[in-house]
């Protein structure tokens, strides 16, 4: 296209809808509004059933480490300001600090999924809060789960991104390799970040049952030096995936797919904001 | 104005002609099998749905006869009380969810971008989408009748604890939740796309306000359906999660609350009942001006009536809890937004009396079924309004006077209007029109009929006939009413079969009607009969509400800018079409096989790492996550077309 060439599009204005809106951005709107019923049925839930504890339900407060939890609550807000970086890259058509961006927002989303491993994992073995055990354990484990499982499709999202902005353009958009890479990059892309929380979480346990010394990092690669080789793999693989290899079909025209999965990371962090307050941040009044 | 013939710059690429060659295959047949699973088409879709859903209203329309045939005399033996509990629960289930909700939809697709001047909807196959996990539940729900554990017996409303693992135990009830889920998905989905159609792809002059009555009820319906399904979401997550990994959140011995239950149930099932009617609001206020001869009376009123029944559908839920001891201050609250939201439906008739006032009224079949309409569901919200009265609802409850008030509303409300709504659009869709003669019995036999069946109820509610019990002794005073009513029914069901034989019959040799047959007022008229897929080949531009009686009048004017128009668009290129695609039916696919792994496989804790079910639901999910990838990646890419002028009729 040759305004394109141009470089002036205006991001905030569809000349061809009614409202100037772009279609992609009302559906988001929509949707999330359609989403806010979702998550306030779920909290509330929760919240009703703070308010009539049977006899015998545990102490959210000796179960909870809010530590911990104030640092994910951290890390997810601070993707979100990655989140917006990106958009604002590719509405410039940078598209390499895009892709450091979305980078960043989907490591900074998977280590707050790690945490919410480590603390389901938690609460399940040492605080003996399951999920069958205790009507909060039910609408814990419930409502942050689903939430967890919100931002783990943002990841997944995140990724399916990234990989997509390498589509090439031209003549080799035509023959077909690209997709078979696409599907390969994918594959490599979501074991190495698996793996990587893995190695993370289990050097965590390790850390912890042991103390943090050299004696403890050297048994630990010792016993899972598979599964480090593996993410080493990984990472050198996804290296060699990222090269340039010519012109790729992925500009400013798809800033508004970029923005409305952005819409959709912050509204995720938003509801976050709002779970942390209810059901952390509540126990702690008085 | 020029404006909507740009490109956007936020399609993406945009691809002419078929001079590319794509990796991902897009399919271009026409006819066939494929043409209909691969179809983007909306007005396809719409058909679609209709043939579903009236598939459904016929499998439904069963079920009700059985019901009545059961209760035709006291003591009867007929079915069992527990087929009888299948029979009452999908009977509801399969009316609402699957004849009168797709029947809707139908319209929604067919008719509404037709009369914002549109050429599909905004995404296309998204909306392909939304049909096939439609029918992928649709299944769901139906497939007990085949397989031992028989069909969903809690009810449509399935309260807990009755619906938990303790009382339900085999899978019926996990089928039913399963099935409403991907109903929801699906109803959601469709909403969306709907919402963004209207809000964004309005013909140049198109204002909200001079939107057809039909365009702006589906836009309220749209709306109610996004934020009233995520309560009903949640309930059957919580119910799902109770019965398939022992959670508290029904389970009164560890806390549980049921009367959480009903709470999101209606917070989502009031607003159901607005979603079933407020189409058939909108149907019936394009039909009484159009047979009237007059715009409608009051437009702007008709139009926040509507609205406002759809703010205060939120907030009327607990009508339906009267008797669960919410206390005195929740009770009159409730009972007050009752006695309010029946405010602006009465507007509403008010608005469409004052339509047919001094109108040169022409009876034809859609008008009476339209006239049939507003006299029935007077009568049902009539006995609405009793109901918000607590003290009297307390009476009332789970009575037959209850099941004689939603069918009036819903069969003299939604159902009447929706078969209006056929007659009345069916020479557009097929080019056809259905008999005068025929058409007029078929109302009359279904008038008498429905009368017949339900006018009893009431009295039998008052007399004390409980709702959901399978048979009755005959020293209650019930056998002479339930007698009538099960007449009724019969002919109510000969009312519908009349009414379908002389749909098949018009459809393949009716009377070949022209464009326009009944000299009507929006845009969607002034298409050919049946519309060709591109829809307009130049967009209209809006110049007054009832915008085809303004073209009809300023012939030379509308002609001009017309032929303006249809040059400024060639030089872009001609008219765009959305390529159809295989995916939304290829993800719809793995959506079934998932929801039949949750919901129907045994959990058998096989050798391996992984069960039978969840073997079965990461193939589904597999499937489908593999379909949205591709669908992502073939992207929206189309084709034009190049049509010649049409000649002028």
């Amino acid at each position: 296209m040759s305004t394109a060439a141009a470089g002036a599009i205006d991001h905030h204005h569809d000349p061809t809808t009614s409202t100037g809106i772009p279609n992609k951005k009302l559906l988001m709107w929509a949707f999330l509004a359609s989403d806010c019923m979702f998550f306030g049925c779920l909290i509330s839930t929760h919240l009703i059933y703070r308010l009539h504890p049977p006899p015998g339900v545990p102490a959210a407060r000796q179960i909870f480490s809010i530590e911990l939890t104030s640092f994910s609550t951290f890390i997810l807000l601070m993707s979100s300001l990655m989140m917006a970086l990106a958009v604002n890259a590719i509405q410039k058509g940078n598209l390499r600090s895009m892709r450091a961006s979305i980078l960043t927002t989907i490591l900074f989303g998977s280590i707050f999924l790690g945490c919410q491993v480590y603390e389901f994992n938690n609460f399940v073995y040492e605080k003996h809060l399951t999920i069958t055990n205790s009507i909060l354990g039910s609408t814990f484990f419930t409502l942050t789960g689903t939430h967890g499982t919100h931002v783990a499709i943002g990841v997944l999202w995140l990724t399916l991104m990234y990989v997509r902005s390498f589509k090439p353009s031209g003549p080799e958009a035509a023959k077909g390799t690209w997709l078979l890479l696409s599907f390969v990059h994918l594959i490599v892309f979501a074991a190495t970040l698996v793996l990587s929380m893995y190695l993370v979480l289990h050097f965590t346990r390790a850390a912890q049952a042991s103390g943090f010394s050299g004696g403890t990092c050297l048994s630990f690669v010792g016993s899972q030096y598979p599964a480090i080789l593996g993410a080493i793999t990984g990472f050198l693989a996804l290296r060699w995936f990222a090269q340039p290899r010519g012109a790729v079909d992925f500009d400013q025209h798809n800033a508004v797919d970029v923005e409305m999965m952005g819409l959709y990371w912050h509204f995720v962090d938003i509801v976050w904001i709002v779970i942390f307050t209810a059901v952390y941040l509540l126990e702690y009044i008085s | 104005m020029a404006d909507a013939l740009l490109k956007s710059e936020f399609l993406g690429e945009d691809d002419h002609g078929a001079a590319k060659t794509y990796v991902l295959w897009r399919p271009t047949v026409k006819t066939g099998l494929m043409s209909w699973l691969t179809t983007v088409d909306h007005k396809r879709i719409g058909f679609l749905y209709g043939i579903s859903a009236l598939f459904f209203f016929l499998v439904g329309g069963l079920e009700a006869l059985f019901i009545r045939i059961q209760l035709i005399v006291p003591n009867n033996h007929f079915l069992s009380a527990q087929q009888y509990n299948e029979m009452f629960t999908m009977h509801a289930t399969t009316m609402i969810f699957l004849s009168i909700m797709p029947l809707s939809a139908a319209f929604f697709n067919f008719i509404m971008p037709l009369q914002i001047g549109a050429r599909d909807v905004a995404f296309p196959r998204l909306n392909a989408f939304s049909y096939w996990v439609f029918l992928a539940g649709a299944i769901i729900l139906n497939i007990g009748w085949f397989i031992n554990d028989g069909a969903p017996n809690g009810g449509w409303f399935g309260y807990t604890p009755l619906t938990t693992r303790l009382y339900s135990p085999n899978h019926a009830i996990d089928m039913w939740v399963m099935g409403l889920q991907l109903l929801g998905v699906a109803s959601i989905a469709a909403s969306l796309n709907f919402i963004v159609t209207i809000i964004n792809l309005r013909a140049p002059g198109m204002t909200m306000m001079r939107l057809p009555v039909f365009t702006w009820m589906t836009l309220v319906t749209a709306f109610l359906l996004v934020l009233a399904f995520p309560a009903i979401t949640i309930a059957l997550v919580e119910l799902m999660m109770d019965r398939l990994f022992g959670t508290n959140f029904f389970e009164v011995s560890n806390g549980g609350m049921p009367i959480l239950w009903t709470h999101l149930f209606w917070v989502f099932g009031h607003p159901e009942v607005y979603i079933l009617i407020l189409p058939g609001m909108g149907v019936i206020s394009e039909i009484l001006p159009t047979f009237a001869r007059k715009p409608l009376f009051g437009y702007p009123i008709v139009v926040f009536s509507g609205a406002s029944i759809g703010f205060l559908g939120f907030g009327v839920w607990s009508h339906h809890m009267f008797t669960t001891g919410m206390g005195t201050m929740g009770t009159s609250a409730f009972a007050l937004t009752t006695m309010v939201i029946a405010v602006p439906t009465g507007v509403k008739i008010f608005n469409w009396i004052g339509t047919l006032w001094g109108g040169h009224i022409v009876m034809r079949t859609p008008m009476l079924f339209a006239l049939g309409f507003i006299w029935m569901f007077m009568i049902g919200g009539f006995s609405g309004v009793m109901h918000a009265a607590a003290p009297a609802d307390a009476q009332q409850h789970n009575s037959y006077f209850v099941v004689a008030h939603f069918h009036y509303v819903l069969i003299g409300g939604s159902l009447f209007s929706l078969l209006a709504g056929i007659h009345y659009w069916f020479p557009l869709m097929f080019g056809r029109r259905v008999s005068e003669f025929w058409g007029k019995v078929s109302f009359w036999v279904v008038f008498a009929g429905f009368n017949i069946t339900f006018f009893p109820m009431h009295f039998l509610g008052l007399d004390g006939m409980p709702r959901r019990t399978f048979t009755y002794d005959h020293n209650m005073g019930w056998d002479t009413g339930n007698m009538i009513a099960t007449i009724g029914a019969f002919i109510l069901g000969i009312g519908v079969g009349i009414y379908f034989t002389v749909m098949i019959y018009t459809f393949f040799k009716g009377e070949k009607v022209g464009k326009d047959p009944w000299d009507a007022r929006t845009l969607e008229w002034s298409l050919p009969a049946p519309p060709p897929e591109y829809n307009y080949r130049v967009i209209p531009t809006v110049h007054a509400r009832d915008n085809w009686w303004y073209e009809k009048h300023h012939r030379a004017e509308v002609a001009k800018e017309n032929a303006e128009h249809a040059r400024a668009e060639e030089a872009h290129g001609g008219i765009h079409m959305p390529f159809q695609s295989i995916y939304p039916f290829i993800a719809a696919v793995g959506v079934l096989i998932g929801a039949i792994g949750v919901a129907i496989v045994d959990p058998d804790p096989g050798p391996g790492l992984i069960g039978k079910k969840l073997a079965v639901s990461l193939i589904g999910f597999v499937i489908m996550f593999v379909a949205i990838c591709l669908w992502s990646l073939e992207g929206n890419g189309g084709y034009h077309i190049h049509p010649k002028a049409e000649s002028e009729t």
